[in-house]
Protein backbone atom coordinates (compact mmCIF):
# COMPACT_ATOMS: atom_id res chain seq x y z
CA UNK A 1 0.00 0.00 0.00
CA UNK A 2 1.34 3.31 -0.98
CA UNK A 3 1.66 6.24 1.81
CA UNK A 4 0.04 9.02 0.78
CA UNK A 5 0.09 11.50 3.76
CA UNK A 6 2.19 10.50 6.64
CA UNK A 7 1.46 12.05 10.39
CA UNK A 8 3.46 15.25 9.27
CA UNK A 9 0.99 16.03 6.48
CA UNK A 10 -2.11 15.08 8.75
CA UNK A 11 -0.99 17.69 10.75
CA UNK A 12 -0.75 20.13 8.23
CA UNK A 13 -4.02 19.03 6.81
CA UNK A 14 -5.73 19.77 9.85
CA UNK A 15 -3.97 23.12 10.62
CA UNK A 16 -5.50 24.09 6.90
CA UNK A 17 -8.73 22.89 8.45
CA UNK A 18 -9.08 24.87 11.47
CA UNK A 19 -7.64 27.98 9.81
CA UNK A 20 -10.15 27.79 7.28
CA UNK A 21 -12.66 27.45 9.86
CA UNK A 22 -11.33 30.37 11.94
CA UNK A 23 -10.63 32.78 8.86
CA UNK A 24 -14.52 32.21 7.69
CA UNK A 25 -16.40 31.99 11.03
CA UNK A 26 -17.01 34.49 13.21
CA UNK A 27 -19.81 33.54 15.53
CA UNK A 28 -19.60 30.13 17.86
CA UNK A 29 -19.74 27.44 16.17
CA UNK A 30 -20.41 23.39 17.13
CA UNK A 31 -17.91 21.24 15.77
CA UNK A 32 -19.50 17.32 15.44
CA UNK A 33 -17.55 14.63 14.09
CA UNK A 34 -18.81 11.77 12.61
CA UNK A 35 -17.95 8.28 13.96
CA UNK A 36 -15.47 6.93 13.32
CA UNK A 37 -12.27 8.45 13.23
CA UNK A 38 -14.09 12.04 12.22
CA UNK A 39 -14.43 12.50 15.74
CA UNK A 40 -10.48 12.11 16.29
CA UNK A 41 -10.13 14.88 13.41
CA UNK A 42 -13.02 16.91 15.02
CA UNK A 43 -11.06 16.85 18.41
CA UNK A 44 -7.90 18.23 16.94
CA UNK A 45 -9.44 20.94 15.12
CA UNK A 46 -10.96 21.91 18.50
CA UNK A 47 -7.71 22.09 20.09
CA UNK A 48 -6.34 24.62 17.46
CA UNK A 49 -9.99 26.73 17.68
CA UNK A 50 -9.17 26.30 21.46
CA UNK A 51 -5.68 27.80 21.31
CA UNK A 52 -6.35 30.48 18.88
CA UNK A 53 -9.49 31.36 22.22
CA UNK A 54 -12.14 30.64 20.25
CA UNK A 55 -15.61 29.19 22.21
CA UNK A 56 -17.18 26.24 20.53
CA UNK A 57 -19.38 23.42 21.47
CA UNK A 58 -18.73 20.06 20.37
CA UNK A 59 -20.83 16.55 19.77
CA UNK A 60 -20.25 12.94 18.24
CA UNK A 61 -22.81 11.46 15.96
CA UNK A 62 -23.02 7.92 15.12
CA UNK A 63 -24.68 7.52 11.71
CA UNK A 64 -25.00 3.39 11.52
CA UNK A 65 -29.03 3.93 12.31
CA UNK A 66 -28.76 6.43 9.35
CA UNK A 67 -27.38 4.38 6.98
CA UNK A 68 -28.83 3.18 3.09
CA UNK A 69 -27.46 -0.04 2.72
CA UNK A 70 -28.35 -1.75 5.69
CA UNK A 71 -31.17 -3.77 4.01
CA UNK A 72 -27.91 -5.16 1.65
CA UNK A 73 -25.28 -5.80 4.43
CA UNK A 74 -25.31 -9.32 6.31
CA UNK A 75 -24.00 -7.96 9.33
CA UNK A 76 -25.21 -4.41 10.77
CA UNK A 77 -22.47 -2.23 11.77
CA UNK A 78 -21.47 -2.08 15.58
CA UNK A 79 -23.58 1.04 17.14
CA UNK A 80 -22.23 3.27 19.64
CA UNK A 81 -24.03 6.26 20.91
CA UNK A 82 -24.15 9.62 19.80
CA UNK A 83 -23.54 12.57 22.06
CA UNK A 84 -25.20 15.82 20.92
CA UNK A 85 -24.50 17.83 24.54
CA UNK A 86 -26.08 21.21 22.95
CA UNK A 87 -29.12 22.91 21.71
CA UNK A 88 -29.10 22.41 18.28
CA UNK A 89 -31.75 25.09 17.04
CA UNK A 90 -30.28 27.62 15.51
CA UNK A 91 -26.81 26.53 15.96
CA UNK A 92 -24.04 26.75 13.33
CA UNK A 93 -22.64 23.30 12.95
CA UNK A 94 -19.67 22.19 11.26
CA UNK A 95 -20.00 18.79 10.69
CA UNK A 96 -16.27 16.81 10.57
CA UNK A 97 -15.21 13.46 8.93
CA UNK A 98 -11.90 11.95 8.00
CA UNK A 99 -12.69 10.63 4.31
CA UNK A 100 -15.73 12.17 1.62
CA UNK A 101 -16.03 10.64 -0.83
CA UNK A 102 -19.92 9.23 -2.23
CA UNK A 103 -21.17 11.77 -0.21
CA UNK A 104 -23.52 8.88 1.32
CA UNK A 105 -22.29 9.49 5.36
CA UNK A 106 -22.79 13.14 4.92
CA UNK A 107 -26.37 12.58 3.39
CA UNK A 108 -26.94 10.26 6.39
CA UNK A 109 -25.25 12.39 9.19
CA UNK A 110 -27.47 15.36 7.64
CA UNK A 111 -30.88 13.30 8.62
CA UNK A 112 -29.63 11.94 12.13
CA UNK A 113 -28.14 16.06 12.92
CA UNK A 114 -31.86 17.41 12.08
CA UNK A 115 -33.53 14.63 14.25
CA UNK A 116 -31.92 16.65 17.21
CA UNK A 117 -32.86 19.72 15.80
CA UNK A 118 -33.64 22.54 13.04
CA UNK A 119 -29.60 23.81 13.09
CA UNK A 120 -29.46 27.14 11.70
CA UNK A 121 -26.45 26.52 9.23
CA UNK A 122 -25.02 23.19 8.57
CA UNK A 123 -21.43 23.18 7.06
CA UNK A 124 -18.89 20.54 6.12
CA UNK A 125 -15.31 19.82 7.01
CA UNK A 126 -13.22 16.60 5.51
CA UNK A 127 -9.65 15.91 5.92
CA UNK A 128 -9.26 14.52 2.76
CA UNK A 129 -11.67 15.01 -0.35
CA UNK A 130 -11.02 12.03 -2.86
CA UNK A 131 -13.87 13.02 -5.20
CA UNK A 132 -15.98 10.52 -6.62
CA UNK A 133 -19.24 12.08 -5.26
CA UNK A 134 -22.61 10.30 -6.07
CA UNK A 135 -24.85 12.75 -3.92
CA UNK A 136 -25.36 16.45 -4.85
CA UNK A 137 -22.55 17.28 -1.40
CA UNK A 138 -19.77 19.41 -1.27
CA UNK A 139 -17.17 20.13 1.54
CA UNK A 140 -16.85 23.89 3.14
CA UNK A 141 -13.52 23.03 3.99
CA UNK A 142 -11.09 20.93 2.94
CA UNK A 143 -7.56 19.70 4.46
CA UNK A 144 -6.31 18.28 1.41
CA UNK A 145 -7.52 16.56 -2.30
CA UNK A 146 -6.49 13.38 -3.40
CA UNK A 147 -6.41 12.40 -6.94
CA UNK A 148 -7.54 8.43 -6.65
CA UNK A 149 -9.44 5.99 -8.84
CA UNK A 150 -12.86 5.08 -8.44
CA UNK A 151 -12.23 1.45 -7.33
CA UNK A 152 -9.15 2.96 -5.05
CA UNK A 153 -9.13 2.37 -1.09
CA UNK A 154 -8.22 5.28 0.82
CA UNK A 155 -7.28 4.05 4.33
CA UNK A 156 -6.73 6.55 6.95
CA UNK A 157 -5.26 5.77 10.39
CA UNK A 158 -5.13 8.33 13.41
CA UNK A 159 -3.51 8.55 16.43
CA UNK A 160 -6.14 7.44 19.08
CA UNK A 161 -8.51 5.53 17.25
CA UNK A 162 -5.45 3.06 15.30
CA UNK A 163 -2.43 3.87 17.25
CA UNK A 164 -0.37 6.11 14.49
CA UNK A 165 -1.53 8.66 11.86
CA UNK A 166 -1.20 7.76 8.08
CA UNK A 167 -3.07 7.86 4.83
CA UNK A 168 -2.71 4.80 2.99
CA UNK A 169 -4.05 4.21 -0.85
CA UNK A 170 -4.64 0.47 -1.51
CA UNK A 171 -5.23 -0.09 -5.19
CA UNK A 172 -8.23 -2.78 -6.56
CA UNK A 173 -8.02 -3.72 -10.35
CA UNK B 1 -23.42 -11.42 15.76
CA UNK B 2 -25.13 -12.92 12.43
CA UNK B 3 -28.28 -14.69 13.26
CA UNK B 4 -31.65 -14.75 11.64
CA UNK B 5 -34.05 -15.32 14.44
CA UNK B 6 -34.25 -15.37 18.41
CA UNK B 7 -35.69 -18.07 19.86
CA UNK B 8 -34.79 -18.54 23.19
CA UNK B 9 -31.14 -17.65 25.50
CA UNK B 10 -29.91 -20.95 26.14
CA UNK B 11 -28.23 -21.56 22.86
CA UNK B 12 -26.43 -17.92 23.00
CA UNK B 13 -23.07 -17.76 23.76
CA UNK B 14 -22.30 -15.35 26.63
CA UNK B 15 -20.63 -12.78 24.42
CA UNK B 16 -23.40 -12.84 22.11
CA UNK B 17 -25.69 -11.53 24.76
CA UNK B 18 -23.37 -8.96 26.03
CA UNK B 19 -23.44 -7.39 22.21
CA UNK B 20 -27.27 -7.62 22.15
CA UNK B 21 -27.13 -5.68 25.93
CA UNK B 22 -24.12 -2.92 24.06
CA UNK B 23 -25.86 -2.46 21.29
CA UNK B 24 -29.25 -1.75 23.24
CA UNK B 25 -27.66 1.42 24.86
CA UNK B 26 -27.62 3.39 21.89
CA UNK B 27 -30.85 2.87 21.35
CA UNK B 28 -31.91 4.24 24.92
CA UNK B 29 -29.90 6.79 24.59
CA UNK B 30 -32.55 8.22 21.53
CA UNK B 31 -35.62 8.13 23.93
CA UNK B 32 -33.58 11.41 25.48
CA UNK B 33 -34.42 13.07 21.85
CA UNK B 34 -37.71 14.82 21.07
CA UNK B 35 -37.85 12.58 17.65
CA UNK B 36 -37.03 8.73 18.87
CA UNK B 37 -37.10 7.34 15.68
CA UNK B 38 -34.54 6.01 13.77
CA UNK B 39 -34.96 5.23 9.52
CA UNK B 40 -32.87 1.39 10.37
CA UNK B 41 -36.09 -0.79 9.40
CA UNK B 42 -37.63 1.65 6.67
CA UNK B 43 -39.72 -0.20 4.47
CA UNK B 44 -39.42 -3.30 6.60
CA UNK B 45 -42.66 -5.13 7.44
CA UNK B 46 -43.10 -6.56 11.16
CA UNK B 47 -45.65 -8.94 11.84
CA UNK B 48 -46.89 -9.76 15.31
CA UNK B 49 -48.36 -13.14 15.18
CA UNK B 50 -50.14 -13.31 18.98
CA UNK B 51 -51.90 -17.19 19.58
CA UNK B 52 -51.81 -15.66 23.38
CA UNK B 53 -53.45 -12.15 24.70
CA UNK B 54 -50.37 -10.04 25.99
CA UNK B 55 -50.89 -5.92 26.22
CA UNK B 56 -47.50 -5.45 27.21
CA UNK B 57 -44.88 -7.78 25.48
CA UNK B 58 -47.23 -6.74 22.12
CA UNK B 59 -47.35 -2.69 22.79
CA UNK B 60 -43.29 -2.95 23.60
CA UNK B 61 -42.57 -4.77 20.24
CA UNK B 62 -45.03 -2.23 18.30
CA UNK B 63 -43.22 0.75 19.99
CA UNK B 64 -39.96 -0.92 18.84
CA UNK B 65 -40.49 -1.77 15.60
CA UNK B 66 -42.06 1.62 15.02
CA UNK B 67 -39.34 3.28 16.27
CA UNK B 68 -37.29 1.88 13.91
CA UNK B 69 -39.72 3.35 11.16
CA UNK B 70 -40.49 -0.32 10.32
CA UNK B 71 -44.63 -0.85 9.22
CA UNK B 72 -45.86 -2.88 12.08
CA UNK B 73 -49.34 -5.00 11.74
CA UNK B 74 -50.59 -7.08 14.58
CA UNK B 75 -52.27 -10.44 13.56
CA UNK B 76 -54.44 -11.11 16.50
CA UNK B 77 -55.11 -14.32 16.13
CA UNK B 78 -57.37 -15.52 18.84
CA UNK B 79 -60.04 -13.56 17.55
CA UNK B 80 -59.80 -14.75 13.97
CA UNK B 81 -58.02 -17.50 12.11
CA UNK B 82 -57.67 -19.96 14.88
CA UNK B 83 -61.45 -19.99 15.38
CA UNK B 84 -61.86 -20.13 11.73
CA UNK B 85 -59.49 -23.60 12.12
CA UNK B 86 -56.68 -21.92 10.18
CA UNK B 87 -53.79 -24.07 10.88
CA UNK B 88 -50.43 -22.77 11.86
CA UNK B 89 -48.76 -23.33 8.42
CA UNK B 90 -51.73 -21.97 6.12
CA UNK B 91 -51.04 -18.92 8.68
CA UNK B 92 -47.35 -18.77 7.90
CA UNK B 93 -48.32 -18.94 4.26
CA UNK B 94 -50.44 -16.23 4.50
CA UNK B 95 -47.25 -14.27 6.32
CA UNK B 96 -45.36 -15.40 3.45
CA UNK B 97 -47.73 -13.40 0.78
CA UNK B 98 -47.54 -10.66 2.90
CA UNK B 99 -43.91 -10.52 2.53
CA UNK B 100 -43.10 -10.00 6.22
CA UNK B 101 -39.32 -9.07 7.53
CA UNK B 102 -39.57 -10.11 10.74
CA UNK B 103 -42.21 -12.46 12.48
CA UNK B 104 -42.87 -11.69 16.60
CA UNK B 105 -44.37 -15.16 17.65
CA UNK B 106 -46.05 -15.83 20.77
CA UNK B 107 -48.22 -19.03 21.46
CA UNK B 108 -48.71 -21.68 24.35
CA UNK B 109 -47.03 -24.29 22.71
CA UNK B 110 -43.57 -24.50 23.48
CA UNK B 111 -41.24 -24.36 20.61
CA UNK B 112 -43.87 -23.06 17.88
CA UNK B 113 -41.41 -19.93 17.06
CA UNK B 114 -38.72 -22.42 16.12
CA UNK B 115 -41.25 -24.32 14.10
CA UNK B 116 -42.43 -21.15 12.12
CA UNK B 117 -38.49 -19.76 11.76
CA UNK B 118 -37.95 -23.07 9.61
CA UNK B 119 -40.91 -22.45 7.25
CA UNK B 120 -40.14 -19.16 6.54
CA UNK B 121 -36.91 -16.83 5.94
CA UNK B 122 -38.23 -14.17 7.86
CA UNK B 123 -36.43 -13.02 11.31
CA UNK B 124 -38.63 -14.76 13.88
CA UNK B 125 -38.42 -13.26 17.51
CA UNK B 126 -40.26 -15.71 20.28
CA UNK B 127 -42.39 -13.36 22.30
CA UNK B 128 -43.02 -16.16 24.70
CA UNK B 129 -43.98 -20.20 23.47
CA UNK B 130 -45.09 -22.04 26.40
CA UNK B 131 -42.63 -22.33 29.57
CA UNK B 132 -40.33 -22.68 27.02
CA UNK B 133 -38.19 -19.20 26.93
CA UNK B 134 -39.19 -15.73 26.78
CA UNK B 135 -35.81 -14.15 25.25
CA UNK B 136 -36.45 -10.71 25.20
CA UNK B 137 -37.43 -10.48 28.83
CA UNK B 138 -34.40 -12.48 29.89
CA UNK B 139 -32.47 -9.52 27.99
CA UNK B 140 -34.77 -6.69 29.34
CA UNK B 141 -34.26 -7.77 32.70
CA UNK B 142 -30.18 -8.49 32.24
CA UNK B 143 -29.82 -5.36 30.48
CA UNK B 144 -31.41 -3.53 33.52
CA UNK B 145 -29.77 -5.70 36.03
CA UNK B 146 -26.49 -4.68 34.41
CA UNK B 147 -27.81 -1.03 34.72
CA UNK B 148 -27.30 -1.07 38.53
CA UNK B 149 -24.44 -4.02 38.90
CA UNK B 150 -22.12 -3.86 35.82
CA UNK B 151 -20.23 -6.19 38.04
CA UNK B 152 -21.31 -10.08 37.98
CA UNK B 153 -21.75 -12.46 40.67
CA UNK B 154 -24.50 -9.98 42.41
CA UNK B 155 -27.24 -12.32 44.18
CA UNK B 156 -30.58 -12.96 42.27
CA UNK B 157 -33.74 -14.34 44.30
CA UNK B 158 -36.68 -15.25 41.70
CA UNK B 159 -39.75 -15.43 43.53
CA UNK B 160 -42.80 -17.43 42.38
CA UNK B 161 -44.03 -20.31 40.41
CA UNK B 162 -40.85 -20.76 38.23
CA UNK B 163 -42.14 -24.47 36.96
CA UNK B 164 -44.70 -22.87 34.87
CA UNK B 165 -42.79 -19.31 34.07
CA UNK B 166 -40.70 -19.00 30.87
CA UNK B 167 -39.90 -15.51 32.50
CA UNK B 168 -38.03 -17.87 35.50
CA UNK B 169 -36.40 -20.10 32.76
CA UNK B 170 -35.05 -17.08 30.42
CA UNK B 171 -34.15 -14.68 33.17
CA UNK B 172 -32.55 -16.89 35.15
CA UNK B 173 -30.31 -18.68 31.72
CA UNK B 174 -28.86 -15.17 31.40
CA UNK B 175 -28.33 -14.07 34.07
CA UNK B 176 -26.48 -16.92 35.27
CA UNK B 177 -24.61 -17.17 31.70
CA UNK B 178 -23.47 -13.18 32.60
CA UNK B 179 -22.39 -14.25 36.31
CA UNK B 180 -24.63 -13.44 38.44
CA UNK B 181 -25.88 -16.22 40.78
CA UNK B 182 -29.63 -17.20 41.15
CA UNK B 183 -31.78 -18.57 43.86
CA UNK B 184 -35.07 -19.81 43.60
CA UNK B 185 -38.05 -19.33 45.89
CA UNK B 186 -41.69 -21.00 45.84
CA UNK B 187 -43.86 -23.37 47.36
CA UNK B 188 -42.31 -26.94 47.11
CA UNK B 189 -44.24 -28.28 44.05
CA UNK B 190 -43.57 -25.35 41.85
CA UNK B 191 -39.59 -25.07 42.41
CA UNK B 192 -37.93 -27.69 40.18
CA UNK B 193 -34.09 -28.67 41.01
CA UNK B 194 -31.93 -26.97 38.46
CA UNK B 195 -28.15 -28.00 38.70
CA UNK B 196 -26.08 -24.60 40.01
CA UNK B 197 -29.43 -23.09 41.37
CA UNK B 198 -30.30 -22.66 45.25
CA UNK B 199 -33.66 -23.90 46.05
CA UNK B 200 -35.75 -22.47 48.77
CA UNK B 201 -39.20 -23.02 49.91
CA UNK B 202 -39.39 -20.17 52.68
CA UNK B 203 -38.62 -16.54 52.76
CA UNK B 204 -36.90 -16.56 56.02
CA UNK B 205 -34.28 -19.15 54.57
CA UNK B 206 -33.78 -17.61 51.34
CA UNK B 207 -33.59 -13.96 53.12
CA UNK B 208 -30.95 -15.52 54.71
CA UNK B 209 -29.05 -16.38 51.74
CA UNK B 210 -28.83 -12.38 51.84
CA UNK B 211 -29.59 -11.82 48.13
CA UNK B 212 -29.09 -8.41 46.35
CA UNK B 213 -31.88 -8.21 43.94
CA UNK B 214 -35.44 -9.70 44.90
CA UNK B 215 -36.84 -10.46 41.51
CA UNK B 216 -40.88 -11.21 41.70
CA UNK B 217 -42.85 -13.68 39.36
CA UNK B 218 -46.86 -12.85 38.41
CA UNK B 219 -48.96 -15.36 40.10
CA UNK B 220 -51.13 -16.81 37.73
CA UNK B 221 -54.16 -16.77 39.24
CA UNK B 222 -56.04 -19.41 37.69
CA UNK B 223 -53.58 -22.03 38.97
CA UNK B 224 -54.57 -21.18 42.57
CA UNK B 225 -56.34 -24.11 44.35
CA UNK B 226 -55.32 -26.82 46.17
CA UNK B 227 -52.93 -28.40 43.69
CA UNK B 228 -50.19 -25.57 43.96
CA UNK B 229 -51.09 -22.69 46.44
CA UNK B 230 -54.39 -22.82 48.32
CA UNK B 231 -55.16 -18.87 47.51
CA UNK B 232 -53.73 -15.88 46.66
CA UNK B 233 -53.95 -14.28 50.35
CA UNK B 234 -51.86 -17.32 51.43
CA UNK B 235 -49.30 -16.90 48.83
CA UNK B 236 -48.86 -13.33 49.85
CA UNK B 237 -48.43 -14.38 53.70
CA UNK B 238 -45.93 -17.03 52.31
CA UNK B 239 -43.83 -15.59 49.34
CA UNK B 240 -45.30 -11.86 48.52
CA UNK B 241 -43.37 -9.21 50.01
CA UNK B 242 -45.69 -8.22 52.45
CA UNK B 243 -45.43 -4.50 54.73
CA UNK B 244 -43.05 -6.62 57.08
CA UNK B 245 -40.98 -8.05 54.60
CA UNK B 246 -40.60 -5.09 52.36
CA UNK B 247 -39.32 -2.80 55.54
CA UNK B 248 -36.35 -5.71 55.28
CA UNK B 249 -36.05 -5.04 51.90
CA UNK B 250 -35.81 -1.05 51.99
CA UNK B 251 -33.28 -1.08 55.20
CA UNK B 252 -31.14 -3.19 53.66
CA UNK B 253 -31.31 -1.37 49.95
CA UNK B 254 -32.71 -4.31 48.09
CA UNK B 255 -33.49 -4.22 44.48
CA UNK B 256 -36.56 -5.14 43.27
CA UNK B 257 -37.94 -6.86 39.89
CA UNK B 258 -41.03 -7.73 38.18
CA UNK B 259 -41.72 -8.52 34.52
CA UNK B 260 -45.14 -6.86 35.01
CA UNK B 261 -48.14 -6.90 35.45
CA UNK B 262 -48.40 -6.38 39.17
CA UNK B 263 -50.71 -8.40 41.44
CA UNK B 264 -51.05 -5.65 44.29
CA UNK B 265 -51.11 -7.44 47.23
CA UNK B 266 -50.28 -10.81 45.81
CA UNK B 267 -46.88 -10.74 45.10
CA UNK B 268 -46.14 -7.54 46.25
CA UNK B 269 -48.06 -4.50 48.43
CA UNK B 270 -48.64 -1.34 47.57
CA UNK B 271 -45.61 0.50 49.35
CA UNK B 272 -43.12 -1.69 46.97
CA UNK B 273 -44.54 0.65 44.02
CA UNK B 274 -43.41 3.56 45.20
CA UNK B 275 -40.15 2.16 46.55
CA UNK B 276 -37.02 3.87 45.06
CA UNK B 277 -35.74 0.78 43.95
CA UNK B 278 -38.18 -0.95 42.54
CA UNK B 279 -37.31 -1.16 38.85
CA UNK B 280 -40.87 -2.26 37.28
CA UNK B 281 -41.17 1.13 34.69
CA UNK B 282 -37.19 0.74 34.24
CA UNK B 283 -37.75 -2.59 32.89
CA UNK B 284 -40.52 -1.26 30.63
CA UNK B 285 -38.51 1.41 29.25
CA UNK B 286 -35.32 -1.13 28.74
CA UNK B 287 -37.50 -3.81 26.62
CA UNK B 288 -38.08 -1.16 24.51
CA UNK B 289 -34.35 -0.35 23.74
CA UNK B 290 -33.74 -4.09 23.93
CA UNK B 291 -36.11 -5.21 21.31
CA UNK B 292 -34.85 -2.54 19.23
CA UNK B 293 -31.66 -3.98 19.41
CA UNK B 294 -32.49 -7.36 18.95
CA UNK B 295 -34.59 -6.27 15.62
CA UNK B 296 -31.60 -4.37 14.36
CA UNK B 297 -29.17 -7.54 14.88
CA UNK B 298 -31.30 -9.72 13.18
CA UNK B 299 -31.07 -10.33 9.60
CA UNK B 300 -33.77 -12.19 7.71
CA UNK B 301 -32.50 -14.78 4.67
CA UNK B 302 -35.33 -13.62 2.19
CA UNK B 303 -35.34 -14.70 -1.65
CA UNK B 304 -35.94 -11.07 -2.60
CA UNK B 305 -32.50 -9.34 -1.20
CA UNK B 306 -30.24 -11.34 -2.81
CA UNK B 307 -31.10 -9.86 -6.28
Amino acid sequence: MAVLMDAGEIEKAVDTLAESILGKTTEEVAIVGIRRRGDEVAERVCERLKAAGRSFQFGILDISLYRDDLAHLTENPKLQSSDIPFVVDGAHVILVDDVLFTGRTIRAALDALTDYGRPGKIELAVLIDRGWRELPIQPDYVGKALETERLDEVVVSLRDTDGADAVKLEQKD
Amino acid sequence: MVRKDLLDLASLERQEVEEILDQAIPFKDLFQRSVKKVPALKGKTVLMLFYEPSTRTLSSFEVAAKRLSADVTVFDVPHSSVVKGESVKDTIDTLQAMQADYIVVRHQMPGLPGRIARMTGASVVSAGDGAHAHPTQGLLDAFTLREIYPESGKKVLIVGDIRHSRVARSTSTVFRKLGYEVAFLGPGSLVPDVPGIKRFTSFDEAWRWNPDVVYLLRVQKERQGAQYYPSVGEYHKLYGVTEERFRLIADEGKWVMHPGPVNRGVELCDAVMDYERTLINRQVENGIAVRMAVLYLLKPKLARMES
